[in-house]
């Protein structure tokens, strides 16, 4: 009964989100106010609906409602609550209704933060926000409804892939879709801009928020993703440059470059169309990731959602969405006029530097992932794109970024002095070229791209130090916006993401071998030594465990290590449970292999010891910071700045 | 006019990625379909012992001895085995193929109890208990089902459960095809 209650509602939450996206519309366009508000009022309702669509498959999960056909086909009663909960949307079905329940969300807070926005605008950005519903609302009736029913119920579920049982899983998509979806505002910012004609340095001022708010969500959810990749799928990396990464990056690289463009808009009414193109391609970038995962164009590890019908209908909202947008660009975009001109030294020469930068990788990476797809379109045979292309891609483009990004801060608005620039960066600069020259002289073994990295990295923070330093009067007093800390904790934590993750695949140490119990290896100056293996049984598993004691060699502090291996009976499925162990800022990795078919006991053990990747996590988490603080900033006049964080 | 001509370059190179993004998909190239190298090659050689007590030994040369066959590869852990297995009795008793089965990791006393409660429609069961032989045949997960020639040559492979509508509409005019 709940959960046809919660299927009703879905279909009203469609005829609210029509309403939405028309009533707003027709009422600015007339300018009646009442149509206007109406829009508020269909904003709250749409949520509200799918809230109790949503609570009431929450509730069939709970209650391994079998009848269900998605509750049987993706969940078990042998799984802990939290699992069941967390298995709505480990499914294509779940995750798209979250999908559009985030989306209404975004939209009640629009109407309730965004009553300082003109409101024939305001209900221009309604109505978009409507249709964009409509069409994902469409999308989950038509293609992927949770809500149909199973007769007979089956006496038990299918289960859940044993691998998504895991509490950064749980997380780690209601924050990428808190991002993707997020995104979306900024693009009916956009498209109600191009409506109106009208954009300006308010327009900035009013948009930067919502940037930055999907901005931080979609930053934390891609370090959870990767945390989660790390430590579970138990390939001893971070970054795998999957399509479904990045399918997640591409967004939050067009929304780093959207992030900063704001800025330039806001300080300095220019790059105006930039700034609206970037926003509706942030939005596309965001339903394209949705896209990728969802269509199964693309393999990858993230196989567990493919249905070609549903990519289809995904590719003809992305269509609709990304190419009206576009369409409403090329009609407006030439009557919009960026007033003034830049000077060639700069911040917003700075800036619009750091786009260019930022839209190359984007393209780089959007190259790269669908490649395949082109050569496979074109019959040009089947084909995978890894690493090498994006090491080789992406490394030439990252360090001039990064000796831009430590420079910017320095540079003022309009125009610069390149000597006082040159003052300000001398000690930096000396600084880096010292520690190069240091590390040339070593006789160690030299490693260029972690050579170059590393200083690109220092460069990045020594130059924040000094801009802090010389913006507090020595660390005198701290009387500067909290966005100028949020950019300082951000790029901070770039230049800690950059140098972690060259240093942690640089210097890694990788070791596989046969271990049976009582054996020792040495592994960077660690003695591991394998104890015993021992069984258990977990909620639903059951365990093949190994013991291993570890010391640092010659030092008699030990810690223990167990790696597991866990077969889940009911989905068939063996997973690997890497043993971590994080000491001081580097990471010791264990992961079980197959055992002897002879002597159980004996195992294909894979040890790595991945040094600073705790600077790689930790500096991602910061770069989220960096924007949440920014995002707790208090709305500044739109003339003072002297000091100027560009988020 | 360089203006107008600029604003509609996005638009211009969006359309030409939405048109190599289609093909595929609307070509009726389905993503979710595993290609096997195996069809049209003869099966593999293999011996596998019998399941069931005193049953038949299952191997190569039983699917070249003028039959149209059907092999399923199942295991008795495996829930949607147990929901195409009255599709399988159905086949059977329509008796224009035979049925062998290959049991995929599985124990021996569990799959006997489970034939008992789900029915055997199956001419004799090979016992794969370290799934080598599935490995041979590129299987990659069960339910699956081959459909052989009457000189041992596959012709069709179905991953997951049957249902009638696969058999009504895929297999069985193939099984038409190779009784001419």
């Amino acid at each position: 009964m709940i959960i046809e209650l919660g299927h009703y509602a879905l279909c009203l939450a469609l005829i609210m989100a029509l309403v939405q996206s028309v009533v707003p519309l027709l009422g600015a366009y007339h300018g009646r106010m009442a149509w206007m508000k109406l829009g508020h009022a269909a904003a709250w309702s749409l949520s509200g609906l799918l809230t109790i669509s949503f609570l009431a498959l929450v509730h069939a999960f709970a209650l391994s409602d079998f009848s269900v056909l998605n509750v049987a086909t993706n969940s078990h009663t042998m799984k802990p609550l939290l699992y069941k909960i967390t298995a709505v949307w480990g499914n294509h079905e779940g995750s798209m209704l979250l999908w559009v329940w985030m989306l209404s969300f975004w939209g009640i807070l629009v109407v309730q933060a965004g009553h300082r926005l003109a409101p024939a605008f305001q209900a221009r950005v309604i109505a978009v926000q409507g249709m964009i519903a409509s069409g994902f609302l469409m999308f989950v009736l038509f293609t992927s409804n949770p809500f149909l029913r199973l007769d007979p119920p089956p006496p038990e579920g299918a289960g859940l892939n044993p691998v998504l049982q895991d509490i950064a899983l749980a997380v780690h998509p209601p924050l990428l879709y808190m991002g993707y979806v997020g995104f979306s505002v900024a693009f009916c910012f956009a498209i109600a801009a191009l409506l109106e004609k009208k954009i300006d340095r308010h327009w900035a001022a009013s948009v930067r928020p919502w940037v930055l708010a999907a901005w931080v969500s979609l930053t934390g959810g891609i370090t959870l993703g990767s945390i989660w990749a790390y430590y579970e799928l138990g390939w001893g990396g971070f970054w795998f440059w999957d399509p479904v990464e990045n399918a997640a990056l591409m967004p939050w690289l067009a929304g780093t470059a959207l992030l900063h463009s704001v800025a330039v808009l806001e300080k300095r009414d220019a790059l105006k169309n930039w700034t609206v193109f970037l926003a509706i391609l942030t939005f596309s970038l965001s339903l394209l990731g949705t896209f990728l995962v969802r269509s199964g164009v693309l393999t990858s590890v993230h196989a567990f959602a493919v249905d070609p019908a549903r990519g289809v209908f995904i590719l003809m909202l992305l269509t609709i969405a990304t190419g009206g947008g576009l369409f409403l660009y090329a009609l407006r975009a030439p009557y919009i006029r960026s007033l003034r001109q830049f000077r060639a030294f700069s911040r917003e020469t700075a800036l619009l530097l750091n786009n260019v930068f930022l839209f190359a990788v984007t393209a780089t990476v959007f190259m790269g992932t669908l490649y395949p797809l082109f050569m496979s379109a074109l019959d040009l045979g089947s084909v995978s794109v890894g690493t090498p292309y994006y090491t080789a891609t992406l490394a030439p483009l990252l360090l001039p970024f990064a000796l831009l990004m430590g420079a910017a801060p320095a540079i003022v608005w309009r125009a610069g002095n390149p000597r006082l620039v040159l003052q300000r960066l001398l000690y930096p600069a000396l600084a880096i070229i010292a520690f190069l020259l240091f590390l040339l002289a070593t006789p160690a073994p030299q490693k260029p791209l972690l050579l170059l990295v590393l200083a690109a990295g220092g460069w990045i923070v020594l130059t924040l130090l000094q801009d802090v330093f010389r913006k507090t009067g020595g660390f005198q007093h701290a009387r500067l916006p909290l966005s100028y800390y949020g950019m300082v904790v951000a790029h901070f934590g770039f230049a800690l993401v950059i140098m972690g993750s060259a240093i942690a695949t640089q210097l890694t140490t990788e070791k596989i071998l046969w271990m049976a119990p009582s054996e020792t290896v040495v592994v960077a100056g660690y003695d591991i030594s394998y104890r015993q293996p021992q069984t258990d049984t977990g909620w639903n598993y059951n365990i093949d465990r190994a013991v291993f004691d570890v010391n640092h060699t010659g030092k008699a502090d030990s810690f223990v290590m167990a790696p597991e291996k866990r077969w889940y009976p009911v989905a068939n499925r063996m997973t690997s449970e890497a043993a971590l162990q994080l000491d001081a800022t580097s990471m010791l990795y264990i992961v079980l292999g197959d055992a002897d078919e002879n002597d159980r006991n004996r195992f294909v053990v894979r040890i790595y010891h991945h040094p600073m990747i705790a600077l790689l996590f930790g500096g991602a988490g910061l770069i989220a910071l960096g924007g949440f603080l920014a995002l707790l900033t208090r709305k500044r006049p739109l003339h003072a700045d002297a000091t100027g964080g560009v988020a | 006019m360089k203006r107008h001509f600029l604003a509609l370059i996005p638009l211009a190179v969006f359309i030409l990625l939405v048109g190599l993004f289609a093909a595929p998909l609307l070509r009726g190239k389905d993503p979710a379909k595993l290609e096997s190298a195996m069809i049209g090659k003869t099966v593999p050689s293999f011996t596998l012992p019998a399941t069931v007590p005193g049953g038949d030994v299952v191997s190569d040369a039983q699917l070249k001895t003028g039959d149209i066959t059907l092999v399923n590869f199942f295991a008795s852990w495996c829930v949607p085995c147990r929901a195409e297995q009255p599709v399988l009795e159905a086949i059977a008793a329509r008796g224009d193929v035979v049925i062998y089965g290959v049991n995929y990791k599985d124990k021996q006393e569990d799959v006997i109890d489970w034939l008992r409660k789900y029915g055997n429609p199956f001419r004799a069961i090979g016992f794969d208990a370290e799934g080598r032989v599935s490995i041979d045949w590129g299987v990659y997960g069960v339910p699956e089902t081959y459909l052989i020639s009457k000189t041992g040559q596959i012709r069709y492979r179905h991953v997951g459960p049957l249902t009638p509508d696969v058999y009504n509409n895929i297999l069985r005019p193939l099984i038409a095809e190779l009784q001419k």
